[in-house]
């Protein structure tokens, strides 16, 4: 199973150090990634094998979304198949 | 790897323009548990319920959290118990209708959900065993409970239009905003009286599982019009032309409805009955942002209700339907978009405005689905003109072959003092607030007086 997860918000140091360490610590396994400024704005979405995650997927989504508030950022976890049925005929 | 942007659009459908699936709604046929002794019957659906129905809240929030992707309310609907009355009246018992009323509001209770319709009864071509006495209790049964919702089917294409269940209606929902006038005249709220009634409706309060339905089927009906008026307000369409419009609402009609087909299959497996349909209803909250109103001031007219309206809403309708249609493997239920007034903000700041009448209104409902929706009339509105604005909107439901509803509410304050127009009446939470409406007191009496049945319109000469 696979996840999307996107984080938003202003650039700071240690962002990608900061999530990256969330998934490490649950064996949720980053598969690609991309990163951009966009004005200000830090915009990151990772791809993310969650099938071998130890917490179920709420508590996972909890952490990074705890974990996005302590660097004022947001970050969102969601089914890669939200994306796919949305965006994919 | 999906594309960024894609998946940024999504997250900003979800959190800014309030993208949300708006009702799971679990169809349940109560049909197996009819029985000549009420309490029997009761406790049948009682368990019934509670058994197909015990883990569909939870079963809610899981998808909510897997996707991200907020469920507003998770549903029932039931067979039209009017259909297990007519066992218990049929042999000879009667009375006590009210009991299945709160055997559905303890079932409710039970599992969680935060309404259950199908105190229902289908008299569009007449009354059978147990359907007079299920509407002569609703007044009663909507002020003893809170979660039960009621809809009655007056007419259809096929069958014409019972005149006598028109003129007992209006009686009916003047009374039962008579029941509940300590509670906002809530109880016609929850009343809906239909012509060309839909079986696989999953929105209230007109929701009923019919019988041609299967044992329990889950439907879906997602929502969106922030999500609409956001696609359309971007500076790139400032000078599109309108049949740009209708592209772009078409294509984002698909994304919504393709969520709600992923949530929907997904609870059906989760739940392990079938997948019915998903209903493309763009339904509005009063949320701000979240309204058809605005769609249709977005695509150009200074308000709702200005002249234009008409043709405005039935581009946004038959956009939606036909962006909505490829998404899906089973689009059903009303379809369309919803222009219930109390639960817009656009809708009720256009009333409040003078730009929106009850006869505009009334003209909208020819073009979209479903009707007269959530609009509060004077209290001092006799039931026959209730009655005559039932008989006209069934009859434009009958004539054009599609779904018209009224939900009207005859306002009444806390103290019992028959509210005015231009007054406010506050319901709360997705109901919002009702601004009363000018409405045309001449008597249509006479008419109503005569009863019998408008027989059915011919479906060819269509002019």
């Amino acid at each position: 199973m696979r996840a999307v997860i996107t984080v938003t918000g202003k650039d700071t140091v240690g962002i990608l150090a900061k999530v990256t360490a969330v998934c490490a610590e649950v064996n949720v396994n980053i598969l690609d990634m991309s990163q951009t400024i966009m004005q200000d704005l830090f915009v990151m979405t990772m791809l993310a094998d969650i099938s071998n995650c130890r917490t179920p997927f709420a508590e996972f989504a909890d952490k990074l979304k705890k974990c996005g508030k302590e660097m004022a950022m947001e970050i969102h976890v969601m089914h890669e198949d939200i994306f796919n049925s949305m965006h994919r005929i | 790897m999906l594309n960024n942007n894609d998946i940024l659009e999504t997250i900003q459908m979800i959190r800014e323009e309030n993208l949300d699936i708006r009702t799971v709604t679990l169809g349940i046929s109560l049909l197996d548990c009819a029985d000549s002794d009420i309490d029997k019957a009761c406790s049948k659906v009682y368990d019934k319920i509670t058994r197909l129905a015990e883990n569909h809240v939870l079963i809610g929030e899981k998808i909510e959290a897997k996707y991200g992707i907020p469920i507003i309310n998770k549903r029932i609907s039931v067979t039209p118990i009017s259909m297990l009355m007519a066992a218990v009246t049929s042999s000879g018992n009667s009375g006590g209708c009210v009991k299945f009323a709160h055997a559905l509001q303890k079932a409710a209770d039970t599992v969680g959900v935060n309404y259950i319709g199908g105190y229902s009864a289908l008299v569009h071509k007449g009354f059978s065993a147990g359907d007079r006495e299920l509407i002569l209790s609703i007044p009663q049964a909507l002020a003893e409970t809170s979660k039960v919702c009621s809809s009655i089917n007056v007419g259809s294409t096929r069958a014409g239009i019972n005149m006598d269940a028109v003129a007992l209606m209006g009686k009916i929902i003047k009374e039962s905003s008579e029941t509940t006038a300590n509670n906002s005249c809530f109880g016609a709220a929850k009343i809906v009286v239909f012509c060309n009634a839909v079986e696989d409706n999953p929105f209230m309060a007109g929701a009923f599982h019919g019988i041609g339905e299967p044992d329990c089927v889950i439907n879906v009906g997602v929502s969106g019009p922030g999500v609409v008026r956001s696609a359309i307000s971007k500076p790139e369409m400032a000078g599109a032309d309108i049949g740009q419009i209708a592209e772009v609402i078409k294509r984002t009609a698909f994304k919504i409805t393709r969520m709600g087909q992923l949530v929907g299959t997904e609870a059906a497996r989760a739940l392990g009955v079938p997948f019915g349909i998903v209903d493309l209803s763009l339904a509005p909250t009063p949320a701000i942002g979240d309204s058809v109103a605005y769609i249709l001031e977005e695509m150009g007219l200074e308000k709702c209700g200005a002249y234009g309206t008409t043709a405005a809403l039935a581009l946004l309708n038959d956009a939606v339907k036909k962006g909505g249609v490829m998404a899906s493997s089973s689009v059903g239920g009303l379809s369309g978009a919803f222009i219930p007034v109390s639960e817009d903000a656009g809708m009720i700041e256009a009333v409040k405005s003078g730009s929106l009448s009850l006869a505009k209104l009334e003209a909208m409902t020819a073009v979209c689905s479903v009707g007269l929706d959530m609009v509060v009339v004077p209290g001092s509105t006799s039931a026959d003109v209730v009655s005559g604005i039932i008989a006209d909107q069934a009859a434009i439901g009958m004539i054009n072959s599609k779904t018209t509803a009224v939900r009207v509410i005859p306002a009444i304050d806390k103290d019992g003092r028959n509210m005015e127009a231009g007054e406010i009446l506050e319901f709360g939470g997705l109901f919002g607030s009702g601004p009363v409406m000018e409405i045309n007191n001449f008597s249509p009496a006479k008419l109503l007086q005569r009863g019998g049945r408008i027989p059915a319109p011919l479906q060819s000469l269509k002019n």
